[in-house]
């Protein structure tokens, strides 16, 4: 089963960077700069990463693009003037400075520890603000009371616990557009980590622990979501689209999930965490109560891993790739 | 067949020849045939006993430095395989499944990374350490000579275990770094992992052995009125990267062992079960991951600085400052491990601390740069082949520290963690200082080593290559990870994606062809030496004390140990020659003590690879008959009567007066040129 970036399709709003934070002037200018060189490399495809879909994402993108426009600062006069210095001072160029003994000058030292210092200050700054502004585990401020998700990383599909709905869903996230998502994430086997790049902020999946993440879509779309931390053979397959939808529509989907769909209990899940690749989405009508705490707890099996073979020997992992 | 009820070769049976696996069991048995054609070859030639008393049982640090270097070349060889591999892997599989099955791309990822840090560029910059130090410091040899070629033995051993897998086995599905629990028996339960566990086990304690001995060799082993402020910057680098060594590969081998405990005995410590905790893991990986980030980077530094200051024609600017900045890396180093794993949800004072903490250490390297630059000011800047790599690398690897710093800004790395774009910027840091500096510190110490220079015209066209070729592939690599691209995917669906992939290919395309032209200059250079011979032993113009002795240096490296009166020794003593037109006065010669050859290294290795090969495959027998050899070597090492020989005054004298004349002869031509 495979899945396109069907987000790709749908047209962009013009007034996406409106509501970014604004800055001194020079930031704005490379604010503006930057993306756009970027997007001439770009051409063609839409960035995800420099294309975000919410709030998080949006601050994700200004702190990477502040950073880049600091950084170049520096880098693009050394990038510059390195070869120059190389060609200039060649050794037939008889109007370039000769100084075989010169070695040392305090004013060029103090200068050349200030510049990355200083730099670094500023940065550091941004690094400091930024991760406590958007850490994984801050709420966003919405008035809006936010929708519960749990979040189980089987080998190798993601399972969407909606508890307040009662119902699950398997590869397939359906979310409300302008509500914030509060989700719990956890792993039933091996490590993965949840990232829908167009809402920002990843997170790793790890079994016994449960981690907090809040995300928000801002506009309607389907959202490339995937794994990005190596858990095994059937990792390129970890992929689930993201639907951020209207209320309505949202409402509409739960709906349909309990109406035509199996029910999620102890066993169905015991055989769900079993190994399998390129899971098709579906969803489940019901859950049994407190699923995601009793993967937490480990009070349910955890993923068994690859099958014995046949003759009790050595493994037999699904073979890959579709 | 079984051995007190258990089976004689343990989990070992002919279904472990991936004999349905056409590719490794080609590459496989293309290895070894060359491999048998090379041993036959030497055996029928007659040059084993050659190969036997100068190199495999040779203890002099210039041997054992060179064949460290050959062993990197060949793995790093072996890691770009897998690179072509990779590189078409992804092309191809765009909405396909590709030619490689998950089952062996997986290994491929997980091989690249293993070789390349521990089998390539590990060997290479200890190879180039131990080849340099001695003669840098003006003295005889390591500290611990025996020593030196036990480590490099074991570090052989481990290499050979890794290659082993290819065809006997499996290597592990884990990523170069076997997180666990998918490092655990349950999610892996083949032997990859294992093969991993053993090789690394064994060749950390070759690692760790060399780390020591270069350690010791500079704190206690310098030419007389060498103090430590008078050491050529490469030697502080490296002093650094070596206490580095031995202070993070305990680390790594204590981590390493308690996953082979859970492995083997049941344990729990990284299983996320009865107390055990995975993350645990990785926070211990990392405090030994991040300081071998700089075990790379730091004599990779010291490299490019001896480099530019020769070719410059100028002492280091700001010697000092780069002896402190060499020396806050090696502290910070310690400090930033946790920005490897920001994602965890530590919570925003954690992640900020070690965002703050991983860019204080770009202020150090900054510094580093701009007084690269300020040595290239005012100078007669040369533009060898070795220069050229270290023009290249700071054009690059600015770019490669900039997305650093990008990535410790942690939110920046909520979006980037685990993307192309980290895979492009520890490559461009890696490949452009690492790599690049052991390709200069290759062609600037070449002649050293083998008496004749490396030919420049091809030598030039693979450092623009190699830098066309690392634009060429990592650049579409950040733009992949803007584009939300993970890395070690087997196959993906993002039509966005596909062009920048296949651009990346085309990248190695160029890499590819730097590496043709690198082969071709040394083949090149073989076969022209005679014109490209280096009489005097300083072919550069150079400022330190390995250019004080001819080229190769003779087994005792110094005739008479130098005696040292400030900065740049060498450079002390060539200025006066040149003012008083003369040599000094010829030194009064003495017999010299020389250790001798001790093939312990090479039996105490060859029964490690048995006691590893034998755990992977729990053939438990083997694996005490192994340990057991292994003891027994150190016990007849221990035992010998006779430890060192003497080289007499007379033949000490002949050579050193060769050397005299030939440099007598130079300094004849460079007064004619300057009263011309």
């Amino acid at each position: 089963m495979r899945e396109q970036d069907t987000a790709d399709d749908h047209p962009r709003p013009s007034n996406m960077t409106s509501d970014i934070p604004r800055g001194p002037v020079w930031l704005s200018i490379g604010r503006i700069a930057v993306p756009a060189v970027l997007a001439l490399a770009l051409s063609g495809c839409e960035g995800n990463i420099l294309d975000p879909a919410g709030p998080i994402a949006a601050g994700e993108k200004t702190i990477l693009l502040n950073a880049t426009v600091i950084m170049l600062c520096i880098i693009v006069p050394i990038i510059i003037v390195t070869p120059i210095l190389a060609w200039w001072f060649r050794p037939g160029n008889s109007k370039a400075t000769y100084l075989p003994e010169w070695a040392f000058s305090g004013r060029l030292e103090l200068l050349i520890w200030s510049v990355p210092f200083i730099t670094i200050v500023f940065l550091g700054g941004i690094a400091w603000v930024g991760s406590h502004d958007l850490d994984p585990a801050k709420p966003i401020a919405a008035s809006k009371k936010p929708l519960e998700i749990e979040v189980v990383s089987l080998d190798w599909k993601w399972l969407f616990i909606y508890p307040e709905q009662k119902i699950a869903s398997v590869n397939q996230l359906f979310i409300p557009t302008g509500t914030p998502v509060h989700f719990q994430l956890t792993s039933a086997s091996v490590w993965d980590s949840f990232y829908v790049p167009k809402l920002g902020s990843q997170i790793y999946t790890m079994k016994g622990m449960a981690v907090q993440l809040y995300l928000q879509a801002d506009r309607d779309g389907e959202y490339f979501g995937l794994s990005t931390h190596f858990s095994g053979d059937g990792f390129s397959d970890m992929n689930f689209k993201t639907h951020a939808v209207s209320d309505e529509a949202f409402a509409d989907w739960v709906r349909m999930a309990k109406a035509n769909g199996r029910a999620l209990d102890e066993p169905t899940y015991e055989d769900l965490s079993k190994q399998s690749i390129g899971v098709p989405p579906s969803t489940f009508a019901s859950v049994a109560p407190k699923l995601f705490e009793k993967i937490v707890m480990q009070t349910v099996p955890a993923g068994p891993g690859p099958a014995r073979g046949t003759q009790g020997g050595p493994q037999v992992t699904p073979k890959g790739g579709t | 067949m079984t051995l007190f009820g258990m089976p004689l070769l343990g989990k070992l049976t002919i279904d472990a020849i991936p004999l349905d696996q056409p590719i490794p069991l080609a590459a496989g048995a293309a290895v070894v045939v060359i491999l048998l054609a090379i041993i036959g070859w030497i055996v029928f030639a007659g040059h084993l006993p050659y190969l036997w008393k100068e190199w495999i049982t040779s203890v002099d640090h210039k041997r054992i430095g060179i064949m460290y270097t050959i062993l990197g070349l060949v793995m790093l060889l072996r890691g770009f395989s897998d690179v072509m591999l990779m590189r078409s892997q992804q092309a191809f599989a765009y909405q396909a499944p590709g030619f490689l099955p998950p089952e062996h791309y997986d290994q491929i990822f997980s091989a690249h990374g293993t070789i390349m840090i521990f089998f390539g560029a590990m060997p290479f910059i200890i190879g180039i350490m131990n080849f340099v130090l001695p003669l840098q410091l003006g003295v005889r040899d390591v500290a611990f000579p025996t020593l030196n070629s036990v480590g490099f033995w074991l570090t052989a051993s481990g290499a050979l275990l890794v290659n082993m897998s290819l065809v006997i086995g499996e290597f592990a599905r884990t990523g170069w770094l076997p997180y666990p629990p998918l490092s655990e028996l349950t999610y892996s339960p083949g032997v990859g992992v294992d093969y991993y566990l053993w090789a690394l086990l064994i060749s950390g304690v070759g690692t760790l052995m060399a780390g020591i001995n270069l350690t010791t060799t500079i704190l206690k082993m310098r030419a007389p009125g060498m103090s430590y402020l008078r050491m050529p910057i490469f030697t502080w680098t490296a002093l650094a990267g070596n206490l580095l060594i031995t202070a993070a590969f305990p680390i790594l081998t204590a981590t390493l062992i308690m996953l082979t405990l859970d492995r083997y005995l049941g344990f729990h410590f990284f299983t996320d079960e009865k107390g055990g905790n995975s993350m645990m893991f990785m926070n211990l990986v990392w405090a030994w991951g991040h300081p071998e980030v700089y075990i790379l980077a730091l004599p990779a530094y010291g490299i490019f600085s001896e480099v530019i200051s020769t070719f410059s024609g100028k002492p280091l600017f700001g010697y000092r400052s780069m002896v402190v900045a060499t020396m806050a890396i090696f502290v910070l180093a310690f400090m930033v491990w946790l920005h490897h794993f920001f994602t965890m949800g530590a919570g925003g004072d954690v992640n900020g601390v070690f965002g703050i903490m991983s860019m204080i250490i770009a202020v150090p390297t900054g510094v580093k740069v701009f007084d690269w630059m300020l040595t290239m000011y005012g100078g007669r800047v040369r533009l060898t082949v070795p220069m050229l790599w270290s023009i290249c690398f700071i054009v690059t690897f600015v770019v490669g520290g900039a997305t650093g710093v990008l990535l410790a800004v942690p939110p920046a790395d909520f979006a980037l963690h685990n993307s192309m774009f980290l895979v492009a910027h520890f490559h461009n840091v890696i490949v452009s200082s690492s790599l690049f500096a052991a390709f200069a510190g290759y062609s600037y110490w070449f002649p050293k080593a083998f008496g004749f220079r490396l030919v420049e015209s091809w030598g030039r066209a693979a450092v623009y290559l190699a830098t066309a070729g690392l634009v060429g592939v990592f650049g579409p690599m950040y733009i992949l990870g803007l584009l939300g691209m993970t890395r070690r995917m087997q196959h993906y669906d993002v039509a966005s994606w596909h062009p920048w992939v296949l651009a990346a290919s085309f990248g190695v395309l160029i890499l590819i062809a730097s590496i043709v032209c690198q082969v071709t200059q040394l083949v090149v250079s073989i076969r022209h030496r005679d014109e490209l011979r280096d009489e005097t032993g300083d072919p550069w113009d150079g400022r330190s004390l390995e250019w004080a002795t001819s080229s190769p240096p003779p087994v005792y490296n110094f005739a008479v140990l130098p005696d040292v009166h400030g900065e740049e020794a060498y450079w002390a003593v060539k200025s006066r020659a040149l003012e008083q037109h003369r040599l000094r006065e010829e030194p009064h010669y003495e017999a010299i003590e020389i250790p001798l050859n001790s093939p312990t290294g090479f039996v105490c290795a060859f029964f490690s690879t048995v006691v590893g090969f034998a755990m992977i495959w729990h053939i438990w027998w083997m694996a005490i008959v192994g340990l057991f050899g292994a003891f027994a070597t150190f016990v007849v090492f221990a035992w010998r009567d006779r430890v060192e020989y003497e080289v007499s005054a007379e033949e000490v004298a002949k050579l050193d007066r060769e050397n005299r004349a030939s440099r007598s002869n130079t300094l004849a031509v460079s007064r004619r040129k300057v009263a011309a």
